[in-house]
């Protein structure tokens, strides 16, 4: 790897500084984008798909979904994008990151809004800000789906028992010819308050098994 | 002794009638059971087993008249009224020892400005005090606390009562740091007191010499311990955040383990003389053995429990005992090859409660509840008065320098010990254990009766020290119980420690935590990372996939997490309803309008079927709805938007899901026309009928039709007759209102406009399915309280 050696390291300190990931932690990601991607440069749909793991899981299409989902880059528009690089692969894992030690508290609420607002992408899959009972429905159906009984009625039971919820918490009153259309972002983060979504959503990122790693075909 | 009794009686008496004030009523009360207590416990006084020889005689005299020892020479009248105390003066003395508990227990609460101030336990011991004060007055020997009672009937219980409710979800997340408190930091503090003890003993003017190092050694190890008995009831009372409280609480649990080896692994050097290294190799084995022997022990026993549930749904009667024989069995299984009975019964208790509780009933569920509160309560009760009564009774031997030694090398090891087990642990944690809850957990290490209890067990052969041993135990244990205890709760205040909330775990909550167990699993699988969340989601399928199907009766096995929750949700919400008198106030305390009517897609879906109504009609029966909801005092609650089965007791739930597929089918039978309201005659029965809730469904199916649920009232009494006439489903935002209610008659509009105007008695055509909140819409003309109409 001779010359290019700076090349990549240099970026690494770019992307370590931007998501707050340590120079190690970016490698070993580094060397499982490279085993996930089979050394190719960019990160397709169907890779994380072989990811064989993955295929027991029943919000597997919405975790890759969010892989590729254009809010989650830091960027204004909306939509998919086709395949992603490795610097959006470590931006989308960057939400996962525990926060560092002795957080100021403002900084702290910062990050909990940033994983919320993660969550909360995932559920409204048509970009609008908004979501629906058909997404919500759809949410609780597919954590359902590994499941054989009962299907789509007991989901539309909870999720409506879901939302009627929301709907009370969050606006309270309602006469008869209002109407309730979503759950916005903040009654979102209204509902999940209590969670501790910033001590919950993490994962630990020292422990990265590269025993798969092969350097180079 | 009626004598005597009568003459305590009279004592007692006059110090105390004065009818006024009822305060002075109840003291009299309770010392008027001190009275009978003290003066029935005359008798027995500390001398074991007094064998009442003068029983038999009585009896045969007045059973068998021609006795050969009996009465051959005088004929006595038949004797009509005698005593005969000593026949049932075990149990009597037991009964009234309970009774005295529990009359404390009672008194405490009724005087509220004392229990606020000081913790239970305080006042117990207190009052076990001037029990043996008083006992030792008459002259007797007070009865001490006999470790075999202690460890095989008071004990149980509260271990029982705290590992079957244990809350397993904060547990393991914290198993790591627990374990480090108890083993790691038990051992610490075993190893400093007994070894500074030591150093104290050598010095020269204290006369202890006689102490050695293992005794120091073993007194150590007895009195690190933190005790799960005392950290409860004082835990219980200042309602301390979770995590501090499972953080305490688990270490006290699992430091037994640690306890108990160390206890007989310092006893058994001390009958032999020497140590080695072999031994001490032995030791760490030793412990591996007694605390996974334990928890084997526990889990196999939960694993049978589990799998007797399942074929309990005939006797439903006997479900508790099973609970109970069961987990006993663990403990006293354990203690057979002296491993750890407290974690063998905590892993009994942890293991088969989810399974147990899928099949047993809600009864019986409320029954192991409430059973197990008692005992545990009694029990708890009980210790701290015996440890009151034991001081009085039990040799004392008080050394100034040996028993102050001990008092304030336990509280600098434990503050030490915490301190330094924390900074390491915050280096693995992700919720950093700051100084404040450093603070509550070195502050919350209060030692109790076991440790007494197993100094009481010493053979004072090997250990001519052992009244000075007990001295001091006693001493720590009231410092800790006294001071600790009575100073925790201002403390928390001052400090501000987070308390805990006492929200209710709302389905929201429950949705976005699964949701988040199944994400994290997923991402770590992306990163090719096994960590706490990849073994978890292997264990819940694995016990999905084979555990379940063993240890669940039915249907139930096959239910997941989410469902299992919402029912329960459902269930309370009923039951709460019914509770409070069936609807007169909500016991939530979100008195919103929302219902279903108000939750509407944002675009309405695109393939309607043309509308067969014209649109004034539409806006006539839309506002008919609306006017007819606005009447009902009572929205639906969240949980409630279907109509419940009256007796939310029944545990049927076979039955629920036939019946729902049978809706189901009914639903798919469906003619999609308005008509004229149909004839109401013909209807299936159905237990819980359930609307259609879906407006995307409406508009998939062109159904325009408003079609008639005659449906008869549901009343607690008899379930069955609920009827549901047709299921209905229309597209659009019509029967939104209408399908939340699901009571409502609906017809023609022209004819809906008349019939509202009429209450419902005049009309024995429509009548109404009663959600066990919703009183209907002429409830308002009637009787506020009367939901349920005749």
């Amino acid at each position: 790897m001779g010359a290019s050696q700076s090349g990549p390291v240099h970026m690494f300190q770019d992307l370590a500084y931007k998501t707050g990931f340590s120079i190690e932690q970016i490698k070993n990601l580094h060397n499982r984008f490279i085993y996930l991607t089979q050394a190719e440069d960019t990160l397709r749909r169907e890779h994380l798909e072989n990811v064989s793991d993955l295929a027991l899981n029943p919000i597997r299409r919405q975790i890759i979904e969010a892989f590729f989902d254009k809010r989650n880059m830091g960027e204004k528009e909306k939509g998919c994008l086709q395949e992603i690089g490795f610097e959006e692969f470590v931006t989308v894992l960057s939400f996962f990151r525990p926060p560092k030690p002795h957080t100021a508290d403002e900084e702290m609420k910062n990050i909990k809004k940033e994983k919320l607002r993660f969550l909360f992408n995932m559920h409204d899959t048509d970009n609008d800000g908004i979501i629906t009972l058909d997404e919500y429905r759809r949410v609780v159906e597919e954590l359902l789906s590994s499941y054989e009984i009962m299907g789509a009625e007991t989901a539309k039971a909870i999720t409506d028992a879901a939302m009627l919820e929301v709907a009370s918490v969050t606006v309270g009153q309602m006469g008869p010819d209002e109407f309730y259309e979503g759950i916005t972002f903040e009654q979102f983060m209204q509902i999940l308050k209590d969670v501790e979504i910033e001590t919950k959503m993490n994962i630990h990122f020292w422990n990265l098994d590269t025993r798969t790693v092969q350097c180079g075909k | 002794m009626i004598q005597e009794l009568t003459s305590r009686l009279k004592l007692n008496f006059p110090a105390q009638i004065i009818p006024r004030y009822s305060c002075f009523r109840r003291g009299s009360m309770f010392i008027l059971v001190l009275g009978l207590l003290v003066g029935s416990l005359m008798p027995l006084g500390g001398a074991s087993g007094s064998p009442g020889s003068g029983t038999g005689q009585d009896e045969c005299k007045k059973n068998n008249g021609d006795e050969k020892n009996g009465n051959k020479t005088t004929k006595k009248s038949f004797p009509v009224l005698s005593l005969n105390y000593e026949n049932v003066r075990l149990p009597f003395e037991i009964s009234l020892w309970v009774l005295l508990a529990s009359l404390m227990k009672l008194g405490f609460h009724l005087m509220p400005r004392l229990s606020s101030i000081v913790p239970e336990s305080c006042l117990l011991i207190v009052v076990g005090l001037l029990v043996g004060g008083l006992i030792k007055l008459v002259g007797k020997a007070p009865p001490v606390l006999e470790s075999n009672i202690f460890f095989f009937y008071l004990l149980p219980p509260i271990i029982l009562d705290a590992g079957y409710f244990l809350p397993i979800r904060q547990f393991t997340e914290n198993l790591g740091t627990i374990l480090m408190f108890a083993v790691v930091g038990t051992l610490w503090n075993a190893f400093f007191v007994g070894g500074l003890l030591y150093g104290v003993c050598q010095l020269e003017g204290t006369n202890l010499a006689g102490v050695n190092l293992l005794s120091c050694l073993l007194f150590g190890s007895v009195i690190s311990a933190v005790d799960p008995v005392a950290v409860l009831a004082v835990f219980e009372e200042i309602h301390i955040n979770e995590l501090l409280h499972i953080l305490v609480f688990g270490e006290s649990l699992l430091n037994d383990a640690v306890t108990v080896v160390l206890y007989h692994l310092f006893e058994e050097f001390t009958n032999a003389g020497t140590i080695t290294v072999t031994d001490g190799f032995l030791g760490i084995v030793c412990f591996l053995v007694v605390s996974l022997g334990g928890i084997v022990v526990g889990a196999i026993y939960g694993i049978l429990a589990a799998f007797t549930s399942r074929f309990t749904s005939h006797t439903r009667v006997i479900e508790p005992l099973f609970i109970f024989v069961y987990s006993y069995m663990a403990y006293l299984s354990a203690e057979v090859f002296h491993l750890s009975g407290i974690m063998a019964l905590i892993a009994c208790g942890a293991v088969m409660r989810p399974y147990v509780e899928a099949n047993i009933s809600h009864k019986s569920h409320t029954t192991i509840k409430y059973f197990l509160k008692m005992w545990s309560s009694v029990s708890d009760t009980l210790i701290f008065i015996f440890l009151g009564v034991s001081t009085v009774a039990g040799p004392h031997e008080w050394n100034w320098i040996f028993v102050v030694a001990t008092l304030v090398f336990c509280l600098v090891a434990r503050v030490l010990g915490v301190i330094g087990l924390t900074f390491v642990i915050n280096k693995f944690r992700i919720v950093k254990l700051t100084s404040k809850d450093q603070f509550i957990i070195a502050y919350g290490g209060l030692r109790g009766a076991i440790a007494f209890s197993l100094v009481y067990l010493l053979n004072p052969k090997h250990f001519p020290m052992r009244n000075m041993f007990l001295t001091a135990i006693i001493t720590v244990i009231f410092f800790t119980v006294f001071v600790q205890g009575m100073t925790i709760r201002p403390l928390v205040d001052l400090l501000a420690v987070k308390k805990k909330q006492e929200t209710k775990r709302s389905i929201n909550e429950e949705i976005h935590t699964q949701f988040l167990d199944h994400l994290l699993t997923g991402i770590e699988d992306i990163c090719g990372h096994y960590g706490h969340h990849h073994w978890k989601d292997k264990l819940n399928r694995f016990n999905k996939k084979y555990v379940k199907k063993c240890l669940i009766a039915g249907e139930r096995s096959k239910e997941p997490q989410l469902i299992a929750f919402y029912h329960k949700m459902e269930m309370k919400q009923a039951i709460e309803l019914v509770e409070s008198g069936g609807g007169s106030k909500l016991p939530s305390a979100m008195p919103s309008t929302v219902s279903m009517q108000n939750i509407q897609p944002k675009k309405p879906p695109q393939d309607r079927a043309l509308p067969q109504l014209s649109k004034a009609r539409e806006e006539e029966i839309r506002k008919i709805l609306r006017t007819n909801l606005q009447r009902t005092r009572q929205r639906l609650r969240s949980y409630n938007r279907h109509t419940l089965i009256a007796d939310p007791f029944e545990d049927g739930l076979d039955e629920i899901l036939i019946k729902r597929k049978k809706m189901k089918e009914l639903e798919k039978k469906m003619n999609n026309y308005l008509t004229v309201p149909a004839p109401p005659a013909d209807s299936p029965s159905v237990a819980r009928a359930r609307l259609a809730s879906d407006p995307q469904a409406w508009g998939l199916k062109s159904v325009t039709e408003i079609p008639t649920i005659k449906v008869e009232l549901v009343s607690p009494q008899n379930p069955e007759s609920v009827k549901v006439v047709d299921e209905f489903s229309k597209k659009g935002s019509q029967p939104k209102g209408s399908e939340e209610e699901g009571g409502l008659t609906m017809r023609v509009p022209s004819s809906e406009k008349q019939r509202k105007d009429k209450t419902p008695d005049e009309e024995p055509q429509p009548r109404f399915m009663r959600c066990l909140s919703d009183p209907g819409p002429a409830a308002e003309d009637e009787d506020e309280d009367e939901p349920f109409l005749p």
